[in-house]
């Protein structure tokens, strides 16, 4: 978990912004990629990876719970699993969850530069450690975050998609709170014609997603894997693109 | 939610928990309450019974003591619990953090109010109102306010809170909140820290004391909430009061407090000799400083009042003797 933390971090502290993939699913992968290694390389290249795993009155199977729990560890996020009536609640709260824990990871690594290699937060004093989260929590409400939804349409999430566009507008609300700025993308999987289809492009208003939901087809396969894969090769492209037009994000990080 | 649907902890009573720091040691008594950030317990220490909070999570520890360590600083609020004292347990899983604080000893608001009458509710709502009042003066917003969250302890009756995990800074993003007090959910105002969050809440407190189990959104927004106030008899009466806030007019806890009091102490006859009773009843059991500034409030307005009608009684003589004596000019 530390080291995966850092990664974030790092590119947290070269751009300034933090990268959140939300996977919104309800069972198992069946085809591509294991989406576990896919998150992996996610969080490798500084992209946290969340899951939520949308539940029917009756449980979630084991193997769709393993892979779940496992994309969110090796993606350096957070996992839920929860009914489809409590999911605007957890969507909002496992995004500042992983916001949280990936500043407090680059807090933790500016403090070992500071006081040594193997101290954390939790070495410090009860009293010290209050100062030290004040810096975590004003990171938290000014840093920038893009948050690329994945969503899951196989044909056993239709009726639990206008839920979970509820639930999208109510983590916009959240996050607009703040005074960094927020960008997101929606991507389902399959698509209509490729595993992964991009629904919506990068825009600081989730809102404007209302119109396009509607439209959305299920399918039967869950290409998790290649979405992931391409939810990450998203993030890269769009950072190659902008560093060429602009330089603003290394003035960000001396800024910081 | 799963993960929250069990305490985390699982502690038999007569545990030791011992402070890595500060070597202060405490003895497990029971489980008092669990959330998603961490178990209370209640426990025994050389200062008598305290609350201690257990969490896995430093973070959301920390960040309540930083909360618990302002308040301390505000003088004349007394909403939250007294800090203690904040350590590590060393256990042989690892460390776990804790704080302790002031053991708060009552019925939850709900329970309190159930087979009361009516005007209880007044008398704990314009409480919670100067306490909000002198939070947000401070700079912050309570954020998760509900009943299970708000405990009555006396006498004297006074209305405390036990759970800081949503208390944020104004002007940033509301750290913790529950759906039915939230405005964001009802689609009635932004999760930004502001006075007004608190105050709706406040007016979702009323009505879930009349909707005990709650009731879910269809529409949302205004319309909903105010079909529902107007279906019970009793929140009728606050109508005025409950729309400004839900809607987000009123800027201060102060403006919702002074129309509170007006409300309970003026209205027809018939209502004012209800309330005088309850207050005289009140005045018996409720010896706390809130009433005592809520009366010298009232007569602060009667007195306001008094001056307002000499002053445009004043008024209306200094005009009439300039114009008699323009008049008089004129036939001169």
């Amino acid at each position: 978990m530390e080291l995966t933390h850092e990664d974030g971090g790092e590119i947290f502290m070269k751009t300034g912004t933090l990268k959140q993939v939300l996977l919104i699913t309800d069972g198992c992968s069946n085809k591509g990629e294991d989406p576990i290694a896919m998150a992996a390389l996610a969080n490798e290249q500084g992209i946290t990876v969340n899951v939520i795993g949308v539940m029917e009155q009756d449980t979630i199977d084991e193997q769709g719970m393993k892979e779940i729990e496992g994309i969110a560890l090796s993606g350096g996020g957070v996992s839920q699993i929860v009914y489809a009536q409590q999911l605007s609640q957890t969507v909002q709260m496992v995004t500042k969850k992983a916001m949280t824990q990936t500043l407090q990871g680059v807090v933790n690594k500016e403090l070992q530069q500071i006081l040594g290699s193997s101290k954390t937060m939790e070495d410090l004093p009860p009293e010290k450690r209050g100062e030290v989260m004040e810096v975590v929590d004003e990171l938290g409400e000014t840093v920038e975050l893009e948050v690329l939804v994945l969503l899951d349409t196989s044909a056993s999430m239709k009726h639990k998609l206008p839920t979970v566009k509820e639930a999208l507008l109510d983590l916009s609300l959240s996050l607009n709170a703040r005074s960094g700025e927020n960008r997101y993308s929606v991507f389902v999987f399959p698509g209509k014609k490729k595993d992964v289809e991009k629904l919506m492009d990068w825009t600081p208003r989730l809102e404007s997603l209302t119109s396009i939901f509607p439209k959305l087809s299920t399918g039967g396969i869950t290409p998790t894997g290649p979405a992931l894969k391409e939810a990450v090769y998203y993030f890269k492209h769009k950072r190659s693109l902008r560093s060429l037009i602009s330089s603003d994000d290394e003035y960000f990080e001396e800024s910081i | 939610m799963m993960n929250t649907s069990k305490s985390p902890f699982k502690i038999n009573g007569g545990t030791v928990v011992k402070g890595k720091w500060h070597n202060k040691q405490y003895t497990i008594l029971k489980e008092l309450g669990y959330g998603a950030n961490g178990t209370v317990f209640l426990a025994d220490s050389r200062i008598g019974k305290v609350a201690l909070k257990l969490s896995n999570n430093s973070v959301s520890i920390t960040s309540e003591v930083n909360v618990l360590k302002s308040f301390a600083k505000v003088q004349g609020y007394s909403l939250g619990p007294s800090l203690i004292d904040v350590d590590d347990w060393v256990t042989n899983k690892g460390n776990i953090s804790f704080y302790v604080m002031e053991y708060i000893n009552g019925p939850d608001l709900l329970a309190f109010i159930h087979n009361k009458e009516g005007s209880w509710i007044d008398v704990l709502m314009i409480q919670l109102l100067k306490d909000l009042q002198v939070l947000h003066e401070n700079n912050w917003v309570f954020g998760d306010l509900k009943p299970e969250n708000l405990i009555i302890t006396g006498p004297p009756t006074k209305i405390r809170c036990i759970d800081v995990g949503g208390t944020t800074i104004i002007g940033r993003a509301i750290k913790e909140f529950t759906e039915f007090f939230d405005r964001g959910y009802w689609g009635l105002g932004t999760r930004k820290a502001e006075p007004s969050y608190d105050l709706f809440a406040v007016a979702m407190i009323m009505l879930n004391i009349y909707y005990p189990k709650r009731f879910n959104k269809t529409e949302g927004g205004i319309k909903q909430l105010q079909t529902m106030i107007r279906q019970k008899k009793g929140l009728l009466r606050y109508e005025g009061i409950l729309i400004k806030a839900l809607t987000g007019k009123y800027q201060s806890a102060k403006e919702m407090r002074f129309d509170l009091l007006k409300l309970t102490n003026g209205g027809n006859t018939s209502r004012r000799k209800v309330v005088a009773g309850s207050q005289a009843n009140i005045s018996r059991q409720v010896k706390g400083q809130n009433l005592q500034t809520s009366n010298t409030r009232s007569k602060m307005v009667k007195k306001k009042k008094k001056a307002g009608w000499i002053e445009s009684m004043l008024i209306i003589i200094l005009i009439s003797i300039c114009y008699i004596l323009y008049i008089y000019g004129q036939l001169t």
